[in-house]
């Protein structure tokens, strides 16, 4: 399918994404809330950090972090690998694979679909204690402040790849969910989503400065929080470009191998 | 023009006996087994045909069907439909042709099936007047009015069903791959369905392949028969001609309106069936004159009828035969 055609059936894509995101309004509702974890260690630091700064960290510097990490991940969290690989395994893919649009355009207009509705509760109370309680740890600086805006755009398209890649696991192994359960602790640790990286030990620290994890989460959450020079935001930008390549190349690739074996069951 | 030569379809699967204990020792050694589900079918049809494909559960017709529309890439062999290799699927082969599954749906779960055809508009870019146009006689033809607004989920398998088949045609593909279209609808239903898919096919010149369990589908719709077996091809050609090589003896029922022995009406033909005094004899062609003559002269039955054997009766003979020559 041509990129115009994708582009004028963007919107209806994006249309039917939304009226699947509200289908169901209390389940609608849980799944809001259930990325609400970076409060948990929000509370859990801050108390710590209550007898006085810890390794560099203030109490308003762990308020500011977590707060951003709850944003960044609202706006960047990714469930297409579940859907992948139950599509998989159901055979349900089979329908999916008749139409003449790239399923992974079709589950990223979904995804994209879904993003203002999973913040719209969580984010302006975020927002609003981020601005009230954390603003002496806010990054001041407006150009690295400008570069939220693509560090997020990118962090949401690496970790998409990322799950789009694991969910096409799929097609080898029929079932991923150990691979996810594997792929969320160490994106939890690794990422910056339990606690900022300078804090974990030197040789973890080295493994999620050279993975793609940092590019997930941490990234923007430092362009918000830590003031930088021009040249560190700008290799912080350049990391996340390279993973974003890098990742969806992967991602196409596993595709592309998995979907010829795909056994189409049922029917 | 559909065409698959040689065509080849073979799965690894892994056998367990049922238990823990061979659950546990799959773990650690797993014993895999080749599937021939298709082995070495080769035909061509062309375009505007209408072709019944028949065969028992597990002969090998869904997965023929998933290869010809690119599901499934063949394990050896060569398959070409309008031109294209199906599972490049490339995307004029995608507008081109339609897959219909009765057991699978296509239709988005949570929401209703309004929206799936908004989306397959936008996928498929059809243009709007052409789109409106073809819902509308859709709609009128398979009563979707009041369905269009339901949650997927909240209709019944007819239904669903004749919604699938609105999907499945919006886009006016030219090649069909209907898989149990019937599926789950009532009589007057599927009816209008086999109705609907002849004039599909002479309007648009439209190639359909068509498995159904429901011989009557087959029969009303598919002047001509694939039958595969044991993932083997065992008849293409004409149905009448299949039936007459099976069995040429034609089924002869009426009414008595005397009272007969069974010994008596044996003498006219092996007896298929009595149900009080509605008699179905087996015949030859060439005593049927005499037969008939019997029949409504000394006997005076009435509400006589001439048939071919029922289909079902016929491939009935045909995979047992196949079966036979296996073991």
């Amino acid at each position: 399918m041509s990129a115009t055609r994708t582009l004028r059936a963007l919107p209806t894509l994006l249309r039917i994404g939304v009226a699947e995101t509200v289908a169901y309004r209390g389940e609608f509702l849980v799944w809001i809330l259930t990325t609400t974890l970076p409060l948990v260690m929000l509370g859990l630091w801050t108390s710590v950090a209550e007898q006085g700064d810890f390794q560099g960290y203030s109490s308003s510097a762990f308020v500011a972090y977590y707060l951003a990490n709850l944003i960044v991940r609202n706006l960047t969290g990714s469930w297409v690998a579940w859907q992948i690989s139950e599509e998989i395994r159901l055979g349900a893919m089979s329908m999916r694979l008749l139409r003449p649009l790239h399923p992974y355009v079709a589950f990223a207009a979904s995804h994209l679909a879904a993003v203002p509705f999973r913040s719209v509760v969580v984010l302006p109370v975020a927002l609003a204690l981020l601005l009230s309680s954390g603003a002496s740890a806010l990054a001041t600086e407006p150009v690295q402040l400008a570069l939220v805006a693509p560090s997020l755009v990118l962090a949401w398209l690496i970790t998409f790849n990322v799950m789009f890649m694991i969910g096409s696991i799929g097609f080898f192994v029929t079932k991923t969910m150990a691979l996810l359960n594997l792929y969320f602790g160490l994106f939890s640790l690794l990422s910056g989503y339990l606690l900022p990286i300078p804090l974990l030990p030197a040789t973890i620290r080295w493994f999620a400065e050279w993975l793609p994890f940092r590019s997930m989460l941490s990234a923007p959450v430092e362009l918000m929080t830590v003031e930088l020079s021009a040249a560190q935001a700008g290799w912080i930008l350049a990391g996340q470009g390279a993973w974003a390549i890098v990742t969806f190349a992967l991602a196409l690739l596993v595709w592309n191998r998995g979907v010829k074996r795909f056994e189409a069951v049922g029917g | 023009m559909i065409r698959a030569t040689d065509l080849k379809k073979h799965f690894r699967v892994h056998k367990r006996p049922p238990g823990f204990a061979s659950a546990m020792k799959s773990l650690f050694h797993r014993r895999y087994e080749t599937v021939k589900a298709v082995d070495g079918v080769s035909f061509t049809i062309q375009r505007g045909e209408r072709v019944g494909f028949l065969g028992p559960n597990g002969a090998g017709k869904t997965t023929t069907l998933k290869v010809l529309s690119g599901l499934l890439h063949p394990t050896s062999g060569v398959v070409e439909v309008e031109g294209h290799t199906p599972y490049r699927r490339e995307t004029k082969l995608l507008e081109a042709i339609t897959l219909v599954m009765g057991q699978k749906s296509q239709l988005i779960w949570d929401l209703p099936p309004a929206e799936t055809y908004a989306m397959n508009r936008a996928v498929f870019d059809v243009p709007k007047p052409q789109f409106e146009a073809t819902l509308k006689e859709l709609t009128e033809l398979l009563d979707l009015g009041p369905l269009l607004d339901k949650p997927t989920r909240q209709l019944s398998l007819g239904e669903r069903m004749k919604c699938e088949l609105a999907a499945a045609l919006l886009h006016q593909p030219t090649t069909l791959f209907l898989d149990e279209p019937t599926i789950g609808l009532d009589v007057a239903m599927q009816v209008a369905i086999r109705d609907f898919v002849r004039s599909y096919n002479q309007r648009h010149e439209a190639t359909v392949l068509l498995t159904s369990h429901y011989m009557d589908d087959v029969v009303a719709l598919c002047p001509r028969i694939i039958v595969i077996d044991q993932g083997v091809l065992v008849h293409d050609g004409d149905l009448r001609a299949l039936i007459k090589t099976m069995d040429p003896d034609k089924r002869v029922s009426f009414t008595l309106t005397t009272p007969v022995s069974d010994d008596d009406i044996a003498k006219l033909g092996t007896l298929v069936s009595r149900e009080g005094q509605r008699v179905s004899l087996k015949v030859s062609e060439a005593e049927i004159p005499s037969v008939v003559g019997h029949l409504l002269g000394p006997l005076r039955a009435a509400d006589l009828a001439i048939e071919d054997p029922p289909l079902e009766d016929v491939l009935r003979v045909m995979f047992g035969k196949t079966k036979a020559a296996a073991t």
